[in-house]
């Protein structure tokens, strides 16, 4: 524990805050791109204390909440309907699809298991050999090696009974997209310690350069943040648009070769749908052709009725830092934690789920 | 106590079947052949002996009286077992009520298939608990389903137990100033069942800390009385359920402060992997007191006389504000809401 705590230090907290107030002469507004530095920053009543002319805005980094509705509505149907033994993380079983979550279908005598890894689903496979099973693949760059890892265990394993549904995202084109909206005002970006451990940085550097944006890898511990939040404001103050490295004792530039590896021998990047926000090109991976055996979307013949989102929800503003979750009319009335209206409000990453569980807020 | 040097004293006496049956609950020659030659003898004491449908028993003053059923997986877990869990959950239950425990009676579902020696094991740990908790078996029953239909025992325990004399246990006497106490560290319980239910492995293992209270809470009565003014114990939801119905129920308001919680090192980094949070996580052996603010150091001290309580510690007080609500600060400074939990906390992706 001894690395956390060093990276709690109020007291060292309390003297970057300073520096942050000295430095930062006018308005500017940064977005964390990771849903887990969202929680951090309100679990750590961060954003309560920053200078009121920082902005943090919140971004579209929570998996869970940019997973397809019909993907979701695809796992309920292969747990329930296809008897699939169907396995997922944590955060995914609470996520509304467009009749109920994969807890409400576990309640009807699906067979859904949580999982913290994808080859502990392979294990599954192997013990139960007159069942299908099915790993939920959703993530960005950082689950990405794990589920790749999955697939080739199982062909090492030669299972036929394994597969995944597969929902991955990649950061530096929803970057890209962020940016090209018009509607978007953002000044600086801290861009995901996890997902950089594994990809590095080098990703970034054509990012800087054509849309001049500071981008700062940044961890999650509340010193962190407050760490590459000045790095953020010094660049803007000195008109820099650079790619920094907060997160050093976790992030190389070129990333881990190992995992990136793992990921190009499995998975080809792909359009892929971002719930909330739309497709935007070239921001996925899907399973490359010989690894089609392993993907439950051809496996299963799913017909499912894409039905749209619901139109109360807001998700998609706020995932693109337009909104505030408290600024969305149904927070915390209509929409919580019991009730969702969407993803953001029930996935451990979700900015709603931030905001509703740990800011001091009069709901 | 071992497991092994349980077994040593109470070797597993000579069935006729290796594993339960549906005829072990049927009522009639297995079923007494197993009571008869097992759990009566095992459980041995003056009520149990008489055999009767129901126990007749001596009772003085106000009686507490409570009931818990007990259906954990897996049920033999690091730390402890279903047995002891049975046993301890609903002694706790009455002590929570400022009473002192005195019997218990014991009921089990068994499923058909379960193993002789799992059951003769967590029998002997039903025996090794109640006599921990100074109280006696004496009153039972035993049913057994289809395999398929259960998961492997549930256990009924109801607990019956004579008022303190001192004490004056209620929410209504809960008031602004009172400090909240925390007997030991906090969610040990939680993330021992769920590294074993997951298949985690960690470096070290995370043990139950499932035990009897109530030498705890009987000491602090005897010296405190009517100074206490709530006992509860944050099992399911852990400490954030319990406050928060306390806030609600009391129509005041909580604060507690993040640096005085304590959770052992071991218990906070599982936390941390999983993303769960020590305040919503289970515990078995740990309650709260709320107290009279001018006696808090003395529970503390008091506490602290035990093996058990080594980490209790005053984790914060009940204010007049933010009524019904349950506000945390932290040591940035910031504060934030500590809601009701929905339902049970799920890992988190990365």
């Amino acid at each position: 524990m001894k690395h956390l705590t060093e990276y709690r230090d109020p007291e060292l907290a309390k003297k970057v805050l300073a520096e942050i107030e000295r430095t930062a002469t006018q308005p500017w507004k940064i977005m964390e791109v990771c849903g887990g530095q969202t929680h951090s920053l309100v679990k750590n009543g961060i954003l309560t204390v920053l200078p009121s002319h920082i902005t943090m805005l919140h971004g579209p980094g929570c998996p869970v909440c940019v997973t397809p509705l019909h993907l979701i509505d695809k796992a309920v149907h292969l747990a329930l309907e296809k008897k699939v033994i169907l396995c997922s993380f944590g955060d995914m079983l609470r996520v509304p699809g467009s009749e109920k979550s994969l807890l409400e279908a576990k309640a009807e005598g699906a067979d859904v298991r949580i999982l913290y890894s994808p080859t502990e689903a392979v294990n599954i496979a192997k013990q139960n050999p007159d069942k299908e099973v099915v790993f939920f693949a959703v993530g960005f760059e950082t689950t990405a090696p794990a589920n790749a890892l999955s697939v080739i265990h199982a062909e090492k394993l030669g299972l036929t009974n394994y597969s995944i549904l597969n929902s991955h995202v990649l950061v530096p084109p929803a970057i890209t997209a962020l940016m090209e909206d018009s509607e978007s005002s953002i000044d600086g970006f801290l861009a995901a310690g996890h997902v950089c451990s594994i990809m590095g940085y080098w990703e970034y550097f054509p990012l800087v350069e054509k849309y001049k944006i500071p981008i700062v890898v940044t961890g999650f511990e509340p010193l962190d943040l407050l760490q590459g939040i000045l790095a953020v404001v010094k660049q803007l103050e000195q008109g820099k648009a650079e790619v920094e490295n907060q997160y050093t004792r976790m992030v190389k530039e070129e990333g881990n070769a190992a995992a990136q590896q793992i990921i190009k021998q499995v998975y080809e990047v792909s359009d892929q749908m971002w719930r909330g926000i739309g497709t935007i090109p070239e921001s996925g991976l899907r399973l490359k052709p010989e690894y089609q055996l392993y993907d439950a979307n051809l496996k299963f013949k799913i017909d499912i009725v894409e039905v749209p989102e619901n139109a109360e929800c807001i998700a998609g503003f706020i995932m693109k830092g337009i909104k505030k979750p408290n600024e969305c009319v149904h927070f915390g009335k209509k929409c919580n934690p019991q009730t969702p209206l969407g993803a953001p409000m029930v996935s451990s990453e979700g900015a709603c789920a931030a905001y509703y569980n740990f800011s001091k807020i009069e709901i | 106590m071992s497991k092994s040097l349980l077994h040593l004293q109470c070797p597993l006496p000579k069935f006729d079947f290796d594993i339960i049956t549906l005829a072990h609950g049927s009522g009639g020659l297995l079923t007494n052949k197993l009571l008869e030659s097992g759990v009566f003898d095992l459980l041995k004491n003056d009520e149990l002996d008489k055999h009767h449908d129901g126990a007749i028993l001596e009772l003085n003053g106000k009686v507490a009286f409570s009931t818990d059923s007990f259906v954990i997986s897996p049920v033999f877990f690091p730390g402890g077992d279903i047995g002891e869990l049975a046993v301890n959950g609903t002694v706790n239950d009455v002590a929570m009520c400022g009473a002192i425990p005195k019997y218990l009676s014991l009921s089990f579902i068994l499923e058909e298939g379960l193993p002789m020696k799992e059951f003769w094991e967590i029998l002997v740990s039903i025996k090794y608990a109640t006599e921990k908790a100074g109280v006696r078996i004496v009153t039972g029953d035993t049913k057994v389903v289809d395999k398929g239909k259960g998961d492997k025992i549930f256990i009924n325990t109801t607990g019956i137990g004579e008022m303190h004399p001192q004490a004056d246990i209620a929410l209504t006497r809960v008031k602004v100033g009172d400090k909240i106490i925390v007997s030991d560290s906090i969610a040990t319980h939680g993330i021992s069942i769920l590294s074993v239910r997951q298949g985690l492995e960690f470096e070290t293992t995370i043990e139950s800390d499932t035990r009897n209270l109530n030498d705890m809470t009987l000491k602090l009565l005897d010296a405190f009385g009517t100074q206490i003014h709530l006992f509860r114990d944050p099992t399911r939801g852990g400490v954030a359920a319990t406050l928060n119905e306390i806030a609600r129920d009391a129509h005041l308001g909580i604060e507690l402060n993040d640096t005085h919680i304590p959770v052992l090192s071991q218990v906070k980094a599982a936390c941390e992997i999983l993303g769960l949070d020590p305040l919503y996580t289970a515990n078995e052996g740990v309650f709260m007191a709320i107290v009279a603010p001018e006696i808090a150091e003395g529970v503390v001290e008091i506490l602290h006389t035990f093996d058990e309580a080594k980490h209790a510690a005053i984790i914060g007080e009940v204010v007049a504000e933010h009524n019904g609500q349950v506000l945390i600060s932290n040591a940035m400074g910031g504060k934030r809401v500590v809601h009701m939990p929905v339902g049970e906390q799920l890992p988190r992706i990365c």
